[in-house]
Protein backbone atom coordinates (compact mmCIF):
# COMPACT_ATOMS: atom_id res chain seq x y z
CA UNK A 1 0.00 0.00 0.00
CA UNK A 2 1.62 3.46 -0.80
CA UNK A 3 1.49 6.01 1.75
CA UNK A 4 2.62 9.85 2.01
CA UNK A 5 5.02 8.51 4.76
CA UNK A 6 7.91 6.19 4.04
CA UNK A 7 10.57 5.26 6.57
CA UNK A 8 13.41 4.84 3.77
CA UNK A 9 13.05 8.22 3.22
CA UNK A 10 14.29 8.87 6.64
CA UNK A 11 17.32 8.20 5.64
CA UNK A 12 17.53 10.93 2.45
CA UNK A 13 16.75 13.36 4.59
CA UNK A 14 20.16 14.69 4.89
CA UNK A 15 20.07 14.83 0.88
CA UNK A 16 17.56 17.55 0.39
CA UNK A 17 20.56 20.07 -0.79
CA UNK A 18 21.05 17.70 -3.98
CA UNK A 19 17.64 19.28 -5.18
CA UNK A 20 18.27 22.31 -4.36
CA UNK A 21 18.99 25.12 -2.32
CA UNK A 22 22.19 23.33 -0.85
CA UNK A 23 23.67 26.15 0.82
CA UNK A 24 20.59 26.86 2.71
CA UNK A 25 20.32 22.72 3.45
CA UNK A 26 23.85 22.94 4.51
CA UNK A 27 22.96 25.74 7.09
CA UNK A 28 20.21 24.02 8.33
CA UNK A 29 22.24 20.76 8.75
CA UNK A 30 25.41 22.45 10.75
CA UNK A 31 22.79 24.50 12.85
CA UNK A 32 21.14 21.08 13.57
CA UNK A 33 24.53 19.45 14.54
CA UNK A 34 25.67 22.36 16.76
CA UNK A 35 22.29 22.39 18.67
CA UNK A 36 22.53 19.19 19.37
CA UNK A 37 25.88 19.17 20.85
CA UNK A 38 26.63 19.04 24.81
CA UNK A 39 26.25 22.62 26.19
CA UNK A 40 24.29 23.67 28.81
CA UNK A 41 22.21 20.62 28.28
CA UNK A 42 23.73 17.10 27.86
CA UNK A 43 23.16 15.77 24.78
CA UNK A 44 21.29 13.18 26.34
CA UNK A 45 18.95 15.69 27.33
CA UNK A 46 18.57 17.44 24.61
CA UNK A 47 17.73 13.91 23.05
CA UNK A 48 14.83 13.64 25.37
CA UNK A 49 13.65 16.94 24.84
CA UNK A 50 13.77 16.06 20.74
CA UNK A 51 11.67 13.34 21.70
CA UNK A 52 9.50 15.39 23.05
CA UNK A 53 8.86 17.50 20.33
CA UNK A 54 8.48 14.54 17.45
CA UNK A 55 5.41 13.89 19.60
CA UNK A 56 4.19 16.65 19.65
CA UNK A 57 4.60 18.04 16.29
CA UNK A 58 3.50 14.01 15.48
CA UNK A 59 6.58 13.55 13.11
CA UNK A 60 6.97 10.11 12.40
CA UNK A 61 10.52 10.33 11.13
CA UNK A 62 11.15 12.34 14.33
CA UNK A 63 9.59 9.56 16.25
CA UNK A 64 11.34 7.14 15.03
CA UNK A 65 14.59 8.54 15.08
CA UNK A 66 14.82 9.81 18.84
CA UNK A 67 13.67 6.78 20.02
CA UNK A 68 16.74 5.32 18.24
CA UNK A 69 18.86 8.09 19.69
CA UNK A 70 17.23 8.07 22.93
CA UNK A 71 17.53 4.53 23.38
CA UNK A 72 21.84 4.62 22.14
CA UNK A 73 22.11 7.38 24.88
CA UNK A 74 21.16 5.00 27.62
CA UNK A 75 17.71 6.81 28.42
CA UNK A 76 15.73 4.34 30.10
CA UNK A 77 11.86 3.33 29.21
CA UNK A 78 10.72 5.63 31.87
CA UNK A 79 12.72 8.58 30.89
CA UNK A 80 11.60 8.25 27.56
CA UNK A 81 7.67 8.04 28.37
CA UNK A 82 8.02 10.46 30.95
CA UNK A 83 8.93 12.84 28.05
CA UNK A 84 6.06 12.10 25.81
CA UNK A 85 3.71 12.48 28.94
CA UNK A 86 5.13 15.84 29.30
CA UNK A 87 4.33 16.11 25.32
CA UNK A 88 0.95 15.50 26.32
CA UNK A 89 0.26 16.90 29.17
CA UNK A 90 1.64 20.25 27.62
CA UNK A 91 -0.91 19.78 24.47
CA UNK A 92 -3.92 19.14 27.22
CA UNK A 93 -2.68 22.55 29.30
CA UNK A 94 -2.36 24.51 25.60
CA UNK A 95 -6.45 23.32 25.16
CA UNK A 96 -7.62 24.12 29.04
CA UNK A 97 -5.51 27.39 29.56
CA UNK A 98 -7.59 28.02 26.19
CA UNK A 99 -11.35 27.15 28.22
CA UNK A 100 -10.15 30.52 30.23
CA UNK A 101 -11.23 32.48 27.26
CA UNK A 102 -14.46 30.44 26.75
CA UNK A 103 -14.91 31.38 30.53
CA UNK A 104 -14.23 34.58 29.98
CA UNK A 105 -16.43 34.93 26.87
CA UNK A 106 -19.32 33.22 28.96
CA UNK A 107 -19.24 34.99 31.86
CA UNK A 108 -19.90 38.25 29.09
CA UNK A 109 -22.72 36.95 27.86
CA UNK A 110 -24.48 35.13 30.78
CA UNK A 111 -27.03 36.74 32.94
CA UNK B 1 13.24 -14.21 27.40
CA UNK B 2 16.78 -15.06 26.64
CA UNK B 3 17.47 -18.42 25.33
CA UNK B 4 18.22 -21.02 27.63
CA UNK B 5 20.87 -22.91 24.98
CA UNK B 6 23.41 -22.07 22.53
CA UNK B 7 22.62 -22.07 18.99
CA UNK B 8 24.68 -24.99 18.10
CA UNK B 9 23.14 -27.07 21.24
CA UNK B 10 20.03 -25.77 19.38
CA UNK B 11 20.96 -27.17 15.87
CA UNK B 12 20.24 -23.70 14.62
CA UNK B 13 21.65 -22.90 10.98
CA UNK B 14 23.25 -19.89 12.33
CA UNK B 15 25.53 -21.82 14.97
CA UNK B 16 27.25 -22.43 11.81
CA UNK B 17 29.62 -20.13 10.53
CA UNK B 18 29.81 -20.61 7.01
CA UNK B 19 25.52 -19.69 7.20
CA UNK B 20 26.25 -17.03 8.82
CA UNK B 21 28.80 -15.56 6.03
CA UNK B 22 25.86 -16.90 3.27
CA UNK B 23 22.89 -14.43 5.38
CA UNK B 24 25.85 -11.29 5.22
CA UNK B 25 26.04 -11.46 1.56
CA UNK B 26 22.58 -12.06 0.77
CA UNK B 27 21.42 -9.58 -1.19
CA UNK B 28 17.90 -10.71 -1.27
CA UNK B 29 17.70 -10.68 2.35
CA UNK B 30 18.98 -7.08 2.60
CA UNK B 31 16.46 -6.10 0.52
CA UNK B 32 19.14 -3.81 -0.80
CA UNK B 33 22.84 -3.97 -2.68
CA UNK B 34 25.00 -2.79 0.15
CA UNK B 35 28.60 -1.83 -0.74
CA UNK B 36 31.15 -4.69 -0.05
CA UNK B 37 33.22 -3.73 3.22
CA UNK B 38 36.40 -4.60 0.87
CA UNK B 39 35.51 -1.90 -1.66
CA UNK B 40 35.03 0.87 1.08
CA UNK B 41 38.80 0.07 2.10
CA UNK B 42 40.19 0.55 -1.54
CA UNK B 43 38.54 3.46 -1.58
CA UNK B 44 40.61 4.76 1.20
CA UNK B 45 43.71 2.84 -0.15
CA UNK B 46 43.78 0.54 2.92
CA UNK B 47 43.41 -3.11 0.51
CA UNK B 48 44.17 -5.44 1.99
CA UNK B 49 44.32 -4.32 5.53
CA UNK B 50 47.60 -4.61 6.74
CA UNK B 51 48.04 -5.04 10.71
CA UNK B 52 50.32 -2.21 11.93
CA UNK B 53 52.33 -3.11 15.09
CA UNK B 54 51.19 -6.27 16.87
CA UNK B 55 50.76 -5.12 20.41
CA UNK B 56 47.31 -7.06 21.44
CA UNK B 57 47.51 -10.95 21.95
CA UNK B 58 43.98 -11.87 22.79
CA UNK B 59 43.16 -15.51 23.97
CA UNK B 60 39.45 -16.67 24.06
CA UNK B 61 40.25 -19.89 26.86
CA UNK B 62 36.95 -21.06 25.52
CA UNK B 63 32.99 -20.83 24.98
CA UNK B 64 31.67 -21.96 28.38
CA UNK B 65 29.71 -19.48 30.12
CA UNK B 66 26.96 -19.44 33.09
CA UNK B 67 25.25 -17.02 31.06
CA UNK B 68 23.49 -17.23 27.55
CA UNK B 69 23.44 -13.66 26.47
CA UNK B 70 21.26 -13.06 23.66
CA UNK B 71 23.78 -10.71 21.56
CA UNK B 72 26.39 -13.32 22.58
CA UNK B 73 29.04 -13.71 19.10
CA UNK B 74 30.59 -16.31 21.21
CA UNK B 75 27.25 -18.34 21.01
CA UNK B 76 28.53 -18.80 24.48
CA UNK B 77 26.80 -20.84 27.62
CA UNK B 78 26.95 -24.07 29.98
CA UNK B 79 26.25 -26.16 27.22
CA UNK B 80 29.82 -25.02 25.32
CA UNK B 81 32.49 -27.78 26.50
CA UNK B 82 35.13 -26.16 23.74
CA UNK B 83 38.09 -25.26 26.15
CA UNK B 84 41.53 -24.46 25.95
CA UNK B 85 43.49 -27.09 27.50
CA UNK B 86 46.71 -26.47 29.57
CA UNK B 87 49.25 -27.28 26.94
CA UNK B 88 47.40 -24.97 24.38
CA UNK B 89 47.85 -22.31 27.24
CA UNK B 90 51.59 -23.05 28.04
CA UNK B 91 52.15 -22.32 23.65
CA UNK B 92 50.95 -19.02 24.50
CA UNK B 93 53.02 -18.58 28.02
CA UNK B 94 56.25 -19.37 25.40
CA UNK B 95 54.98 -17.34 22.85
CA UNK B 96 54.20 -14.22 25.83
CA UNK B 97 57.87 -14.70 27.07
CA UNK B 98 59.56 -14.68 23.51
CA UNK B 99 57.59 -11.32 22.65
CA UNK B 100 56.70 -9.46 25.16
CA UNK B 101 53.43 -7.81 23.96
CA UNK B 102 51.74 -4.61 25.26
CA UNK B 103 48.55 -6.31 26.42
CA UNK B 104 46.84 -9.68 26.97
CA UNK B 105 43.14 -9.89 26.43
CA UNK B 106 42.07 -12.92 28.44
CA UNK B 107 38.00 -13.41 27.29
CA UNK B 108 35.84 -16.04 26.60
CA UNK B 109 32.77 -17.58 27.96
CA UNK B 110 33.35 -16.79 31.03
CA UNK B 111 37.46 -17.25 31.08
CA UNK B 112 37.05 -17.78 34.55
CA UNK B 113 35.17 -21.09 34.40
CA UNK B 114 38.25 -22.77 32.61
CA UNK B 115 39.65 -24.57 34.98
CA UNK B 116 43.40 -23.52 34.24
CA UNK B 117 42.27 -20.16 34.24
CA UNK B 118 44.10 -19.32 37.63
CA UNK B 119 47.65 -21.45 36.62
CA UNK B 120 47.40 -19.68 33.04
CA UNK B 121 47.73 -16.13 34.40
CA UNK B 122 49.89 -17.01 37.26
CA UNK B 123 52.35 -18.76 34.19
CA UNK B 124 52.15 -15.62 32.55
CA UNK B 125 52.83 -13.22 35.19
CA UNK B 126 56.30 -15.61 35.99
CA UNK B 127 57.61 -14.94 32.75
CA UNK B 128 56.30 -11.45 32.21
CA UNK B 129 55.60 -9.20 35.42
CA UNK B 130 54.59 -6.10 32.89
CA UNK B 131 52.41 -7.13 30.67
CA UNK B 132 49.18 -5.44 31.18
CA UNK B 133 46.57 -8.49 31.66
CA UNK B 134 42.80 -7.78 30.91
CA UNK B 135 40.68 -10.16 32.07
CA UNK B 136 36.81 -9.74 30.45
CA UNK B 137 34.89 -11.18 33.36
CA UNK B 138 30.93 -11.10 33.50
CA UNK B 139 30.54 -10.29 37.10
CA UNK B 140 27.92 -12.43 37.74
CA UNK B 141 30.42 -15.61 37.84
CA UNK B 142 32.04 -13.95 41.00
CA UNK B 143 28.09 -14.64 42.11
CA UNK B 144 27.64 -18.09 40.45
CA UNK B 145 29.60 -20.75 42.67
CA UNK B 146 31.48 -20.05 46.10
CA UNK B 147 34.76 -20.98 44.64
CA UNK B 148 34.63 -18.10 42.50
CA UNK B 149 33.74 -15.39 45.34
CA UNK B 150 37.59 -14.72 46.07
CA UNK B 151 38.10 -13.95 42.06
CA UNK B 152 38.55 -10.04 43.11
CA UNK B 153 41.73 -10.83 45.86
CA UNK B 154 43.01 -13.05 42.93
CA UNK B 155 42.09 -10.45 39.99
CA UNK B 156 44.09 -7.79 42.59
CA UNK B 157 46.50 -10.12 43.46
CA UNK B 158 47.77 -10.25 40.09
CA UNK B 159 47.52 -6.58 38.84
CA UNK B 160 44.28 -7.68 36.27
CA UNK B 161 42.40 -5.18 34.73
CA UNK B 162 38.77 -6.00 34.89
CA UNK B 163 36.47 -5.22 32.03
CA UNK B 164 32.94 -6.07 32.33
CA UNK B 165 29.86 -5.34 30.59
CA UNK B 166 26.60 -3.56 32.16
CA UNK B 167 24.26 -2.65 29.15
CA UNK B 168 22.56 -0.47 30.80
CA UNK B 169 22.11 1.12 34.68
CA UNK B 170 18.30 -0.59 34.92
CA UNK B 171 17.43 -4.27 35.23
CA UNK B 172 14.69 -4.36 32.75
CA UNK B 173 17.10 -3.70 30.04
CA UNK B 174 20.39 -5.57 31.58
CA UNK B 175 18.13 -8.31 31.92
CA UNK B 176 16.52 -8.09 28.57
CA UNK B 177 19.71 -8.88 27.17
CA UNK B 178 21.73 -11.11 29.84
CA UNK B 179 19.52 -12.69 31.42
CA UNK B 180 17.11 -12.83 34.14
CA UNK B 181 18.53 -11.28 37.65
CA UNK B 182 21.95 -10.86 36.03
CA UNK B 183 21.75 -6.79 36.60
CA UNK B 184 21.54 -7.89 40.63
CA UNK B 185 24.02 -10.00 40.32
CA UNK B 186 26.29 -7.90 38.09
CA UNK B 187 25.08 -5.09 40.62
CA UNK B 188 26.33 -7.12 43.70
CA UNK B 189 29.91 -8.27 41.84
CA UNK B 190 30.92 -4.33 40.86
CA UNK B 191 30.10 -4.02 44.78
CA UNK B 192 32.72 -6.79 45.43
CA UNK B 193 35.24 -5.52 43.10
CA UNK B 194 35.05 -1.94 44.76
CA UNK B 195 35.81 -3.14 47.74
CA UNK B 196 39.13 -4.41 47.15
CA UNK B 197 39.39 -1.31 45.39
CA UNK B 198 38.91 -1.87 42.17
CA UNK B 199 37.37 1.12 40.03
CA UNK B 200 38.10 3.29 43.14
CA UNK B 201 40.38 6.45 42.24
CA UNK B 202 44.13 6.42 42.83
CA UNK B 203 43.80 2.31 43.44
CA UNK B 204 45.82 1.97 40.46
CA UNK B 205 43.41 -1.41 40.15
CA UNK B 206 41.18 -0.86 37.10
CA UNK B 207 37.75 -1.58 35.99
CA UNK B 208 36.35 -1.20 32.71
CA UNK B 209 32.67 -1.45 31.92
CA UNK B 210 31.61 -2.50 28.51
CA UNK B 211 28.38 -0.72 26.89
CA UNK B 212 26.71 -2.48 23.88
CA UNK B 213 23.37 -1.80 22.97
CA UNK B 214 20.18 -4.43 24.57
CA UNK B 215 19.35 -3.77 20.64
CA UNK B 216 19.34 -3.27 17.09
CA UNK B 217 20.60 0.58 17.58
CA UNK B 218 23.96 1.87 17.94
CA UNK B 219 25.60 3.00 20.87
CA UNK B 220 25.74 7.07 20.84
CA UNK B 221 29.23 8.97 21.96
CA UNK B 222 30.78 7.07 24.74
CA UNK B 223 31.79 10.33 26.46
CA UNK B 224 28.10 10.71 27.42
CA UNK B 225 27.20 7.68 28.21
CA UNK B 226 30.59 7.02 30.78
CA UNK B 227 28.97 10.27 32.39
CA UNK B 228 25.79 8.99 32.77
CA UNK B 229 26.46 5.71 33.80
CA UNK B 230 29.20 7.11 36.32
CA UNK B 231 26.15 9.17 37.83
CA UNK B 232 23.26 6.02 37.95
CA UNK B 233 25.69 4.05 39.33
CA UNK B 234 27.34 6.05 42.50
CA UNK B 235 23.91 7.81 43.69
CA UNK B 236 21.37 4.34 43.21
CA UNK B 237 24.27 1.74 44.10
CA UNK B 238 27.85 3.19 45.39
CA UNK B 239 29.66 1.97 42.57
CA UNK B 240 32.89 3.83 40.71
CA UNK B 241 34.54 2.47 38.11
CA UNK B 242 37.08 4.00 35.61
CA UNK B 243 36.13 4.02 31.82
CA UNK B 244 33.18 3.19 29.80
CA UNK B 245 33.78 1.54 26.19
CA UNK B 246 30.85 1.92 23.56
CA UNK B 247 31.05 -1.08 21.28
CA UNK B 248 28.87 -1.56 18.46
CA UNK B 249 27.15 -5.48 18.20
CA UNK B 250 28.79 -6.91 15.19
CA UNK B 251 25.78 -8.89 13.36
CA UNK B 252 27.12 -12.14 13.61
CA UNK B 253 26.03 -15.43 15.41
CA UNK B 254 22.99 -14.96 18.66
CA UNK B 255 23.14 -11.37 17.55
CA UNK B 256 22.53 -11.76 13.62
CA UNK B 257 20.13 -14.07 15.08
CA UNK B 258 18.02 -11.67 17.21
CA UNK B 259 18.42 -9.20 14.26
CA UNK B 260 16.69 -11.82 11.50
CA UNK B 261 13.85 -13.37 14.24
CA UNK B 262 13.01 -9.80 15.23
CA UNK B 263 12.69 -8.11 11.94
CA UNK B 264 15.65 -5.98 12.17
CA UNK B 265 18.49 -7.39 10.07
CA UNK B 266 18.32 -4.87 6.80
CA UNK B 267 17.41 -1.67 8.86
CA UNK B 268 20.41 -2.66 11.24
CA UNK B 269 22.78 -3.15 8.29
CA UNK B 270 21.75 0.19 6.25
CA UNK B 271 22.45 1.83 9.71
CA UNK B 272 26.20 0.06 9.83
CA UNK B 273 26.84 1.50 6.59
CA UNK B 274 25.51 4.79 6.45
CA UNK B 275 27.41 5.21 10.04
CA UNK B 276 30.78 4.09 8.01
CA UNK B 277 33.83 6.47 9.16
CA UNK B 278 37.03 6.04 7.42
CA UNK B 279 39.12 7.16 10.44
CA UNK B 280 37.82 4.36 12.46
CA UNK B 281 38.49 2.19 9.86
CA UNK B 282 42.39 3.40 9.71
CA UNK B 283 42.34 2.23 13.72
CA UNK B 284 40.59 -1.25 13.64
CA UNK B 285 41.77 -3.18 16.38
CA UNK B 286 42.55 -6.03 14.00
CA UNK B 287 45.62 -4.29 13.45
CA UNK B 288 47.49 -4.15 16.40
CA UNK B 289 45.55 -7.64 17.86
CA UNK B 290 46.15 -11.20 17.37
CA UNK B 291 43.20 -13.35 18.39
CA UNK B 292 43.82 -16.79 19.54
CA UNK B 293 41.24 -19.71 19.74
CA UNK B 294 40.34 -22.03 22.23
CA UNK B 295 41.81 -24.93 20.70
CA UNK B 296 45.35 -22.44 19.49
CA UNK B 297 44.01 -21.37 15.86
CA UNK B 298 45.07 -17.68 15.16
CA UNK B 299 42.35 -15.08 13.72
CA UNK B 300 42.89 -11.43 12.94
CA UNK B 301 39.93 -10.66 15.65
CA UNK B 302 37.44 -12.27 18.11
CA UNK B 303 34.53 -12.20 15.22
CA UNK B 304 36.70 -13.70 12.59
CA UNK B 305 37.40 -16.64 15.14
CA UNK B 306 33.60 -17.00 15.91
CA UNK B 307 33.15 -16.93 11.77
CA UNK B 308 36.10 -19.64 11.97
CA UNK B 309 38.23 -17.39 9.62
CA UNK B 310 41.51 -18.21 9.83
CA UNK B 311 44.55 -15.64 9.50
CA UNK B 312 45.68 -15.62 5.83
CA UNK B 313 49.22 -16.97 6.63
CA UNK B 314 50.90 -20.21 6.66
CA UNK B 315 51.30 -20.31 10.45
CA UNK B 316 47.59 -20.68 11.82
CA UNK B 317 48.42 -22.39 15.02
CA UNK B 318 49.72 -20.87 17.92
CA UNK B 319 52.38 -24.18 17.70
CA UNK B 320 53.80 -22.86 14.71
CA UNK B 321 53.96 -18.74 15.38
CA UNK B 322 55.73 -17.07 13.20
CA UNK B 323 55.87 -12.82 14.17
CA UNK B 324 57.36 -11.88 10.93
CA UNK B 325 55.13 -13.55 8.72
CA UNK B 326 51.88 -12.81 11.03
CA UNK B 327 52.99 -9.28 11.33
CA UNK B 328 52.48 -8.79 7.29
CA UNK B 329 49.50 -10.80 6.94
CA UNK B 330 46.43 -9.33 5.03
CA UNK B 331 43.66 -9.62 7.13
CA UNK B 332 40.57 -11.24 6.22
CA UNK B 333 37.62 -8.93 6.17
CA UNK B 334 33.94 -9.17 5.26
CA UNK B 335 30.61 -7.34 5.61
CA UNK B 336 30.68 -7.81 9.48
CA UNK B 337 33.27 -5.37 9.71
CA UNK B 338 30.97 -2.44 9.08
CA UNK B 339 30.23 -2.81 12.80
CA UNK B 340 33.53 -1.85 13.95
CA UNK B 341 33.88 1.03 11.97
CA UNK B 342 30.44 2.89 12.23
CA UNK B 343 30.57 5.92 13.79
CA UNK B 344 33.08 6.31 16.38
CA UNK B 345 33.99 2.81 15.87
CA UNK B 346 34.10 0.06 17.81
CA UNK B 347 36.76 -2.02 19.37
CA UNK B 348 37.09 -4.55 22.46
CA UNK B 349 38.75 -0.84 23.82
CA UNK B 350 35.58 0.79 22.75
CA UNK B 351 35.73 4.00 20.35
CA UNK B 352 39.05 4.63 18.12
CA UNK B 353 38.11 7.72 16.20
Amino acid sequence: MKTYYNPDDLAKFGKIGEFGGKDLAKKFFDYYGETFKDGALTEREKSLIALAVAHTMQCPYCIDAYTSDTLAKGCTEDEMMEAVHVSAAMAAGVKLVHSVQMINKAKELMM
Amino acid sequence: MNPVKSLKAQKSQLGESAFQLKVLNDKELLGNDLPLFQDKLKEINLYPLKPTKLEIFQINVGKMCNQVCKHCHVDAGPDRKEIMTRETMQQCVDIIAKYKFKTLDLTGGAPEMNNNFRWFIEEIRKVDADINIIVRCNLTIILANPKYHDLPDFFKKHKIEVISSLPATSASRTDSQRGDGVFEDSIKALQMLNDVGYGMEGSGFTLNLVYNPAGAFLPAGQVGLEKEFKRVLKTKFNIEFNSLFAITNVPISRYLDYLLVSGNYAAYMEKLVAAYNPVATVNVMCRNTLSIGWDGYLYDCDFNQMLELKVAAKSKHISEFDYEELSNRSIIVNQHCYGCTAGLGSSCGGEVA
